[in-house]
């Protein structure tokens, strides 16, 4: 039976539709890719080598989030030995922030990292998102809305610091629960966040991530062997507002060196952009390719019955 | 009976008036108080009473005071510009370190690029960044509760009075 259009020329069409419409959506994209963060944006940076391992940060973050009571006072330096299957502690439902003790060999003293979300300048918890329950704010805040959220967990997986966690406890109202950057009660009054306010040794300088990169430049330059020359945060995950600066190597203080210097974005919106021309196009198309490959046949039918009568 | 902090800056400060700088003599020890009582920051902790002539004998001024007493500055930093600035009328700490640190001004400043200090601790990270690290190499007190015991807020803020109690000590 001849028919107007094959199997064969039916999918190359469709590969040509499909490669047509990603060159289109094309610019959209760049945009996206060469996004530097809002320009007044605030930031935090962490200086390991002033941290004294104090707990003052976890301390007053408890306060200011009104999260659980702890389990151990603030000032127990117990806290440091615990190790949970293996690892050391985490942020969790009751805690945002977090500090742990790295004992470096050849380090006269153990280094103190305070964890926290980043708040990336790209945020793959936002990306991953499909409901918009995150939002990256002007200020330099990650923050979540838990009334769209609907409890998939994925912005936990997308996280490279596996910072958001779930608050399992509660059944009726479960929701993320992850450092917000003191958002609501500080940084929009122009206040740094509860914990580098609280912090004795200043080892948290708050303030707008551009001079951040600056000051910390500035430590590393006159103080060079006090230093690893980078600023964890600067470029990682495609820029981060907590920035950390570290004197030992930044894998040997618990960082993980592998997180890309671009956006987590860049890894999967070639295929996102994809999702939605597959979901609006592809079904116009072939119904139309459906059609034209079965109107001769039809119109055969409508002659054959016409010749019948 | 405790001299009350400002008895103390006052008596400094007519002292430091009363006897103006000569030129190319510095500062020098008995140009201050004896105790100066911290506790302009004092909430979570009691204020502690600094000895400064206790600590006169451990360090030299500019140890602390950098190159405001007239002493030769000899860090590589610091020296660039001040190798040979004189006694400075501001000596006191707080007088240069803010109390009140990264709020909207100290932020805006930040970003001068006329501004060299971009980078200065607030009072209180003056205090614990100059004071801990020689408490550590000189073998003194060196754990938050060695230097100023905690108040009932400090105890609140800490939760002292949570469970599972382990060992305290840093």
């Amino acid at each position: 039976m001849p028919t107007l259009i094959d199997r064969r020329r039916f999918l190359r069409g469709g590969l040509l539709a499909s490669a047509a419409a990603t060159v289109s959506l094309a610019p959209a994209q760049t945009e996206a890719a060469s996004f530097e963060g809002y320009p007044n944006a605030m930031g935090v940076l962490v200086d390991l080598s002033r941290c004294v391992g104090c707990r003052s940060c976890e301390a007053a973050c408890n306060k200011e989030q009104q999260l659980p009571a702890p389990e151990k006072p603030f000032n127990d330096f117990s806290v440091f030995d615990e190790l949970h299957h293996g690892q050391k502690r985490r942020t969790d439902e009751t805690r945002y922030t977090v500090v742990n003790r790295y004992d470096i060999p050849g380090r006269e003293h153990p280094l103190f990292r305070k964890i926290q979300c980043n708040h990336c300048q790209e945020p793959a918890c936002l990306t991953s998102c499909f409901v918009n329950a995150y939002t990256k704010t002007p200020e330099g805040a990650v923050v979540y809305d838990p009334d769209v959220c609907v409890g998939c967990r994925t912005c936990m997986i997308a996280c490279p610091f596996l910072i958001p966690t779930f608050r399992y406890s509660s059944a009726f109202k479960p929701r993320i629960m992850k450092c917000v950057f003191c958002y609501d009660t500080r940084l929009t009054k122009g206040l740094p966040p509860a914990c580098v306010e609280a912090c004795p040794q200043e080892a948290l300088t708050f303030g707008r991530r551009s001079d951040l990169v600056t000051m910390g430049r500035q430590r590393i330059r006159e103080n060079p062997s006090a230093y690893v020359d980078h600023i964890y945060g600067e470029h990682e995950a495609g820029g981060t507002a907590w920035m950390y600066l570290s004197p030992a190597p930044f894998d040997q203080a618990g960082f993980d060196t592998s997180v890309p210097k671009e956006p987590i974005l860049n890894y999967v919106k070639d295929f996102l952009g994809i999702v939605p021309m597959v979901l609006t196009i592809w079904p116009a198309l072939f119904a139309g390719f459906h059609l034209l490959a079965h109107r001769k046949e039809k119109m055969q039918q409508v002659n054959k019955n016409e010749g019948e009568v | 009976m405790r001299t009350p902090p400002r008895t103390v800056l006052a008596a400094a400060v007519l002292l430091l008036a009363g006897t103006p700088p000569l030129p190319g003599l510095a500062l020098d020890q008995y140009d201050a108080p004896e105790t100066v009582v911290i506790d302009s920051l004092a909430r979570l902790y009691q204020p502690v009473r600094f000895s400064h002539i206790r600590h006169t004998k451990l360090a030299r001024c500019k140890d602390c005071h950098h190159h405001t007493t007239g002493q030769e500055d000899t860090d590589s930093n610091c020296f660039r510009c001040h190798a040979y600035s004189p006694e400075a009328s501001i000596v006191s700490c707080k007088d240069c370190h803010t109390g009140k640190q990264f709020y909207p001004e100290q932020v805006a400043a930040a970003g001068n690029p006329n501004l060299y200090h971009i980078d200065k601790p607030g009072l209180k990270g003056a205090y614990h960044l100059n004071c801990i690290p020689c408490h550590v190499k000189k073998n003194a007190p060196s754990g938050c509760e060695g230097c100023h015991a905690l108040t009932d807020a400090g105890r609140a803020f800490f939760r002292v009075d949570s469970k599972n109690r382990g060992s305290a000590t840093p």
